[in-house]
């Protein structure tokens, strides 16, 4: 028997409401608002309160897939990067950088995010940048 | 206070009266619940008090619930204020919990706190600790009737439409264990829209803590927009009171109305 309430930020929006996982014998089963939080004081978003659910969601990829045909096929990191490192090149020669947008997430950290957007302006060369939390 | 309910609490696994027990922890500065498997744990151990008492309480009755319908065979402790145990013993009357699995630790709210809740009872029966404290008979209540009709309308219709539709009113309720709620029920409530509809939404909620809300006030404290919703089950509570003479969570062997079937009808 393991119960443990694990403290942990909100994976949603950039407020950082800090959230307790409430975890049973390995499996995450509830999200409680944290009342230590000075984000959130004990409250939360609709979303905030089903942050759990998607961690055990079905829909979830949780390995790199290639779509083929309207399908999707499981694939290699090494293919998935090759194919769409070489689709954004051509698509970028044939109809410039501006072409392309480049959409972040708030559910990634900081460095990440950084790193997209200097993919998007150094590599690419479009300011085409936004991200999900543009609600 | 506290250093005695750790003791209790020690003695209860030593005498093999409990394999677990639920209660509050502070790590890192953090109050949350925890479950103490192992009495050298229990450092840390809280009782839910941080900038003022039981500004950290957390709805351990339900947490328990889960628990209990994994682990039925186990038998745990708990720590409770008043509003814990009322809690619990509705949950005892509803089958969710089985009561001889369940060893309530109880400890008085503090005066400050009692009447900031306005809590008739801010002690439990099951005090291994402290005095029972006097109860607070409500005045919020009072205020908003004073108001009149109109007065009434518009105060509830302005608080209703702040609501963002978090559910957290629910998902913190201790007695809140239906498997189908109404308020999820796309028919009824449909997704998508903010404020849900004005007063149904709150209403159905109101109409459903009718014998069940205990008055902890916990759903207040998770409202992201202010909605005075203990004041509002409070009122729900006295009509229960004057018509059926039963205030959920505070005698363990009267039976809940609503939970009463009633005379076989004749055939």
């Amino acid at each position: 028997m393991q119960l443990k309430h694990v403290l942990t930020i909100c994976p949603y929006c950039g407020c950082g409401c800090g959230i307790y996982l409430e975890v049973l014998d390995g499996e995450i089963i509830r999200t409680i608002p944290s009342k230590t939080s000075p984000v959130n004081q004990g409250r939360l978003c609709i979303k905030g309160w089903s942050a759990h659910e998607f961690v055990v969601s079905p829909k979830r990829l949780k390995r790199p897939y290639l779509r083929k045909q309207e399908k999707l096929h499981e694939a290699s990191w090494d293919e998935v990067l090759d194919f769409t490192a070489s689709r954004l090149r051509e698509i970028r020669e044939k109809h410039g950088p501006d072409s392309i947008a480049f959409l972040a997430s708030a559910k990634c950290t900081n460095e990440e995010n950084y790193l997209l957007q200097k993919l998007a302006r150094a590599a690419i060369g479009t300011n085409n940048i936004d991200h999900c939390a543009r609600l | 206070m506290k250093e005695t309910i750790i003791e209790k609490v020690k003695d209860l696994f030593e005498d093999s009266r409990i394999e677990a027990f639920l209660g509050l922890k502070e790590e890192n500065g953090q109050i949350g619940p925890y479950l103490f498997t192992d009495p050298k744990d229990l450092e840390g151990f809280s009782l839910g008090d941080k900038e003022w008492p039981g500004d950290k309480r957390y709805p351990l009755s339900k947490i328990l619930i889960a628990l209990a319908q994994k682990y039925p065979e186990n038998r745990f402790g708990i720590l409770v204020r008043g509003c814990d145990e009322r809690a619990l013993n509705e949950l005892f009357k509803w089958n969710q919990l089985n009561e001889e699995h369940v060893v309530m630790v109880g400890f008085p709210c503090p005066q400050e706190l009692a009447e900031a809740c306005e809590c008739p009872k801010p002690y439990p029966e099951s005090l291994v600790v402290g005095e029972k404290v006097k109860g607070i008979k409500s005045k919020k209540v009072e205020v908003i009737l004073n108001m009149g009709m109109e007065g009434r309308l518009k105060y509830w219709t302005e608080r209703f439409s702040r609501c963002i539709k978090c559910y957290g009113c629910r998902n913190v309720c201790p007695v809140c264990f239906c498997n189908e709620c109404e308020l999820a029920n796309d028919d009824l409530i449909p997704s998508g829209e903010i404020p849900p509809e004005n007063p149904i939404f709150h209403l159905v909620r109101a109409a459903h803590m009718a014998g069940r809300c205990i008055d902890c006030g916990l759903c207040e404290e998770a409202c992201p927009v202010g909605i005075p919703l203990r004041t509002l089950y409070k009122k729900v509570a006295d009509i229960v009171d004057s018509e059926f003479g039963y205030r959920p969570g505070y005698q363990k062997d009267q039976k809940s109305p609503f939970n009463i079937l009633g005379e076989r009808p004749e055939d």
